[in-house]
């Protein structure tokens, strides 16, 4: 029986990145290259998350060596649409890169380093053993630190600095963990581990050390409440496509490998992580959504927001049950597709206003009022306005969390999500209704590569938005398998 | 041996959290330094040591003899270290990328982007 061929997932990506490598000094063909490449790993994705509900859980062991030693690629339903997500993310930000990207950024290499990120991104989603995931994190890591200190502004290195010793100090506070989780169990592979907390092996304590050390590093790479810092100091730096991408996706997949850990592995392992995750959610929603009220510049406070909204995840991961992850994963979906198009929302903006201080903008509405729209689909849908998408993430995790009486956390999330709203009608209010200041710097054209990655955004934020149960569905999947581990 | 190695890993990590939380690039740089080798110790003692003879299957025989540790920890830094190579290089380029344009050593003073 033929099975998926799981390895194209991370081929893709990079055979374009090496192809890209070839075509050096000629930015043109790698940006061509590059969309071509994102879009065969869409298609991939999508065939991906196909194959996995008709079929299950696919399996590559690399090398053929066989799990828990051997090197293993599983794509189960929580891999699968990640890896789909990624796909349409990457699509996207190769169309948006293609005006966006100065020459002197794509002189550089920028095209190769985004698929080196995608590359990252895929393996980490992919793997079934926690060292591994180390690695992919790595190549994710110094994708991303190249990308973010491309074009040598100084607000950029001083984004950079902040994002880099933080993420670096992050990434080794994980490997001491896996090497904790290596000392007391003896296994790496996430389904061994799960069998083998289950069956008690390694002591409460050693493995208590080691969840010590993976909720701390998952948590800066995922922005959870004390350890965000780095995010909002850095997210507003880089060109806007790098910024939108990394917005949906970086972050996400510290949500990914919280879910993967803490939903899965160390499930049984009930002591302290997830009332720690509990409290350290709602402090991450109130914290990002107040930190954004107070701010002016766009990206900031969209930055600000991705902190706020993360906590909303990881508080379905907190509650721990099979639906509340369901609602998770279903939100964590929804986020990507949403937050990555008002990074583009943001682009767009910049270059038909003239800036992203909203003090410095105002009256795009009877410029541009389909940018306005554009900006209408995902901003509301952020905000959990009834039809859209954010609604139904929203009310799924609503009903997890009234499910077990948390009238406390019920009230929080709520009033959360109306300031998340409310700055979204700054946003709106400032940039489009208000009147234009007299000194604003004049009307650019824009080009159709920043128009067509939103308008497929908010295409996929609408269907979303209009059938909700397939994604639901799917999203139960993934929680159910991500709850029952497969037998070793 | 054991408690020697574990002694110089908290050794490293302290010196290396005292580096970070000195306001100085430099200084900061050389706590990454030693906050990864201090990782990378930890792992390498995880699992405990060996007897110290050398690994060498005896002759008629097709295993170690008893006492050794796992070899896979140490196969892990082996390409920890390789990595953390990759990275610190990169930090270093970058602190001295950002040192020369932002003309500071202090980090008190990069707070252009924070809010």
């Amino acid at each position: 029986m033929t099975t998926f061929p799981l390895y194209l997932c991370p081929l893709i990506p990079l055979g374009a990145a090496l192809l890209q490598v070839l075509l050096q000094g000629r930015g043109r063909a790698q940006g061509i290259v590059g969309v071509v490449a994102t879009g065969l790993l869409m298609i991939c994705g999508i065939a991906l998350v196909g194959y996995v509900k008709a079929n299950g859980t696919v399996v590559l062991d690399v090398g053929g060596w066989t799990a828990p030693v051997g090197v293993r690629l599983q794509a189960d339903m929580l891999s699968a649409l990640m890896v789909a997500i990624t796909g349409v993310i990457g699509f996207c930000g190769a169309l948006h890169s293609l005006p966006e990207a100065a020459a002197s950024e794509v002189r550089r290499g920028y095209h190769v380093v985004y698929q080196f990120l995608l590359f990252g991104v895929c393996g980490s989603f992919l793997t079934n053993d926690l060292f591994n995931l180390y690695v992919w994190f790595e190549v994710m890591l110094l994708s991303s630190f190249v990308l973010l200190s491309m074009g040598r502004k100084k607000d950029q290195l001083e984004g950079a600095v902040k994002y880099v010793v933080l993420n670096i100090v992050a990434s080794m506070v994980f490997l001491i963990g896996a090497g904790l989780v290596y000392a007391t169990l003896g296994t790496l592979n996430f389904s061994d581990i799960a069998h083998r907390v289950a069956e008690g092996q390694g002591g409460a304590a050693g493995i208590r050390l080691a969840a010590v050390f993976l909720l701390l590093a998952f948590s800066v790479k995922a922005g959870l409440f004390p350890l965000y810092a780095w995010l909002p100091s850095s997210y507003h730096t880089p060109n806007h496509t790098v910024s939108a991408v990394f917005a949906g996706l970086l972050t996400k997949v510290g949500v990914y490998a919280l879910i993967r850990t803490f939903g899965a592995a160390f499930a049984v392992e009930d002591g302290f992580v997830l009332p720690v995750l509990w409290v350290v959610s709602l402090l991450t929603m109130v914290t990002g959504v107040l930190g954004a009220a107070s701010q002016f510049h766009i990206r900031k406070i969209l930055s600000f927001h991705i902190i706020s909204q993360i906590g909303y995840m990881t508080f379905g991961l907190a509650l721990g049950t099979a639906g509340a992850i369901a609602a998770a994963i279903f939100y964590v979906i929804h986020h990507i597709l949403v937050k990555t198009n008002l990074f583009f929302a943001a682009s767009a903006i910049d270059r038909i206003g003239g800036g992203e201080d909203l003090k410095k903008t105002g009256g795009l509405y009877s410029k541009a009022p389909w940018l306005a729209a554009l900006f209408l689909i995902p901003a509301l849908s952020l905000g959990g306005i009834p039809p859209f998408s954010g609604f139904w993430a929203k009310l799924a995790l609503l009903r997890e969390i009234l499910g077990v009486d948390a009238w406390v956390a019920a009230t929080i999330a709520l009033v959360v999500g109306i300031f998340t709203l409310f700055s979204m009608t700054k946003i709106w209010a400032e940039a489009f209704w208000k009147d234009r200041p007299e000194d604003a710097a004049p009307v650019r054209r824009i080009h159709a590569g920043h128009v067509v990655p939103m308008v497929l955004l908010a295409a996929g934020t609408v269907v979303l938005s209009v059938y909700p149960t397939y994604l639901f569905e799917l999203a139960q999947i993934a929680a159910h398998d991500l709850l029952t581990p497969p037998a070793r | 041996m054991e408690i020697l190695i574990i002694l110089l890993t908290g050794f490293l990590f302290g010196c290396g959290i005292y580096l970070m939380l000195r306001r100085s690039l430099a200084r900061m740089l050389i706590g990454i330094l030693f906050l990864g080798q201090a990782g990378n110790l930890a792992i390498f003692v995880a699992p405990g040591l060996g007897p110290g003879f050398s690994a060498i299957i005896p002759e008629g025989e097709s295993y170690l003899p008893a006492g050794y540790p796992d070899p896979l920890p140490q196969a892990l830094i082996l390409t920890a270290i390789v990595i953390g190579f990759g990275v610190i290089a990169f930090a270093i380029v970058l602190l001295k990328q950002a040192h020369l344009r932002l003309q500071v050593d202090d980090l008190d003073r990069m707070t252009h982007t924070d809010s």
